[in-house]
């Protein structure tokens, strides 16, 4: 049972950045203002590492890489109990998210997991590159 | 009660204009690609101007701006300085209320608060700035009896500024006001979902300003921003935001070696002691105020009391009294001087509240007010309004520790002191806090515990210039408000002389 799931808006809209910007990648912000959204990148992008967690590798029909899904480690002690699914919606948000300019906005909905769909072992740490 | 009519309709005391260029070098330029995006109101959700979509070219021209107006501009004496913000802050304060509907316009927030805080502050902000400069001197350490160590401040250059959208203007004014002090030239961009206020603002003060001093780039992050915070043609980058961009800036900056100071945001305490219902007085009402200040601007302010901390003696009646005050809040339209919470700033804003409501109520936190989208009807029925809501639940649930930026406060209970300081600092930020107790020692000792950059004591929600802000932990780095943040601004320049002729006698 993966950890984090896309909505088929979410993945319509991966497909179409991805056709512009290239390989995509996620990092889960938190904090103030567009704070506990998920930001989508290209590829290598953002740096990840040591201090980061890789919850996913989403894979999207006809998009050719998996887009890694990732959070920082401490964020993530707060959230493992919880099922992510990135949606899509109207709006704009701040920071440098992809899909701002297109009007939309990734959104992350949750429920929580079950004992039953819990993987198996902890997401790995990331690498310093 | 009265309205204030919606700028673009009769009787309006502002109005926005259909377009907005981008501001560099004391003129407005067109988008070098030639885009422009819709602006809308959250009080309606319908646009009322469009802005220029900038990207890295219209960047590198503001640059080229900036960089010709830095030199002179820090070579400006202080006293001229700080009388241009002085005389900023003059014209503002004479077209007060029509900034404070412009911006309640563009934000959503209520009018009651653009015209009693946000403008004022920001005005008062300049002000501070201006005698902050007149007053900072260098300093010199006499070494031994011939060498003397002098220490100038210098201007960084030219500085990178990224706006939010939760006080768009007010914000604005917190980076330009030390910034433009210190004598730097600036390339300022808004947040792509409030573009719209500064124009109002410049409009009003560019006159004031030399050509290229301030420039405003609008555009999207991705777009705008990234070009801005990468580029190693500034000296600093300040930004006010979330944390993976926080990440990602500090990144863009060291690959240049530039400084950086962030305020990220927080998942602030609110501690009430058992003596605060020790009477039924004054000091009861203050604390009820302090509990409800989680819906001031909609909760939309990084140190939004988001968590409220309820010491077990008097958790049953102080929280049935902070729901009674909750329930009291006047929502409506904001520019009604009567209402008391506003609009959201954008559809994503409201949607993203939506989910953590939903989030919490799975995890199991109880509604005890609230808790659903408000529908206002009529012409705000496309607009972003969200009931006034009291979650009660634990600490360790996500609506306890993620920043959900709207008018929700999770509740909590606890036993004792250390209890207290546990809970409170059990979380990934810590920009502000809040303790309320009849007992000066219990106060100390809590605000001293608390890892915060700021504790406001018996008090919340209070921004006045000469009073540090910052974040400690996953908050950001660095200060703002205070008249270190001319430090921040500044290089030091240390001149170290030596006032005697004799050799030391190595070569």
């Amino acid at each position: 049972m993966p950890r984090v799931a896309l909505t088929p808006a979410a993945a319509a809209l991966i497909r179409q950045l991805s056709g512009r910007h290239g390989p995509l990648m996620f990092h889960q912000s938190g904090g103030c203002c567009d704070g506990s959204a998920p930001m989508c990148f290209p590829l290598g992008e953002f740096r990840t590492g040591a201090s980061d967690v890789l919850l996913e590798r989403l894979e999207v029909a006809d998009v050719d890489e998996p887009v890694p899904f990732w959070m920082s480690a401490d964020q993530y002690a707060y959230w493992s109990h919880t099922h992510l699914t990135v949606d899509v919606v109207p709006g704009r948000g701040a920071g440098f998210s992809l899909e701002a300019p297109e009007g939309v906005r990734f959104l992350i909905r949750s429920r929580l997991l079950e004992e039953s769909d819990l993987p198996a072992g902890a997401p790995p740490l990331g690498e310093a590159p | 009660m009265s309205r204030y009519a919606a700028p673009g309709t009769e009787g309006a005391i502002v109005d926005y204009q259909a377009r907005y260029d981008h501001w560099i070098g004391g003129n407005y330029v067109p988008p070098k690609l030639g885009g422009y995006f819709e602006n809308p109101s959250p009080v309606t959700g319908a646009p009322f101007t469009e802005i220029a979509r900038g990207t890295a070219e219209d960047v590198e021209s503001a640059l080229d701006a900036a960089h010709a107006a830095a030199g002179a501009w820090g070579r400006t004496p202080a006293a001229e300085r700080a009388l241009v913000l002085n005389r900023i802050a003059d014209r503002m304060e004479e077209n007060l209320e029509r900034l404070a509907v412009a911006e309640t316009w563009e934000n959503g927030k209520p009018v009651r608060e653009t015209l009693a805080a946000d403008i004022p502050l920001a005005i008062d902000h300049f002000r501070y700035f201006a005698g902050a400069l007149r007053a900072q001197e260098g300093s010199l350490s006499q070494i031994d009896e011939d060498t003397v160590a002098y220490h100038f401040h210098e201007p960084l250059g030219v500085v990178a500024q990224i706006i939010p959208w939760n006080f768009p203007i007010l914000m604005a004014t917190w980076k330009l006001a030390p910034a433009l002090a210190a004598g730097n030239a600036v390339v300022l961009k808004p947040a792509e979902q409030t573009p719209a206020s500064i124009h109002v603002w410049l409009g009003l003060v560019a006159d004031l300003l030399p050509p290229g001093v301030v420039n405003v780039v609008n555009g999207f992050g991705a777009e705008a921003g990234k070009p801005l915070a990468s580029s190693p043609r500034v000296a600093k980058v300040a930004f006010t935001g979330e944390t993976t961009t926080g990440r990602l800036i500090m990144q863009y900056a060291s690959e240049n070696l530039k400084p950086v100071t962030l305020e990220l945001g927080g998942k602030s305490p609110n501690i009430f002691f058992d003596d605060v219902s020790a009477g039924d007085d004054d000091f009861l009402d203050k604390a009820l105020e302090g509990f409800t200040m989680f819906a001031l601007n909609q909760g939309e302010v990084c140190t939004c009391p988001s968590r409220a901390l309820i010491q077990r003696g008097h958790y049953g009646d102080f929280l049935a009294a902070a729901v009674a005050r909750t329930e009291r809040i006047v929502q409506g339209h904001p520019l009604d001087t009567e209402t008391m919470v506003g609009a959201q700033a954008s559809n994503d804003q409201l949607e993203k509240i939506l989910s953590y409501l939903e989030i919490g109520d799975r995890e199991g936190a109880r509604v005890l007010t609230g808790g659903a989208r408000a529908d206002l009807g009529g012409e705000l029925a496309g607009g972003y309004y969200v009931q006034p809501t009291i979650l009660e639940g634990g600490n360790h649930m996500r609506v306890f520790q993620e920043e959900i930026f709207g008018p929700v406060v999770s509740v909590t209970g606890f036993a004792d002191f250390d209890d207290a300081i546990e809970i409170a600092n059990d979380t990934l930020y810590g920009l502000g806090a809040g303790v309320w107790t009849r007992d000066g020692s219990t106060a100390y000792r809590a605000g001293r515990a608390i890892q915060a950059g700021r504790v406001w004591t018996n008090c919340y929600h209070a921004y006045p210039a000469h009073a540090a802000f910052g974040g400690y932990k996953q908050s950001g780095i660095g200060r703002e408000n205070h008249r270190m943040m001319l430090d921040h601004y500044q290089q030091t320049k240390n001149l170290l002389v030596s006032y005697t002729p004799k050799k030391l006698g190595f070569f």
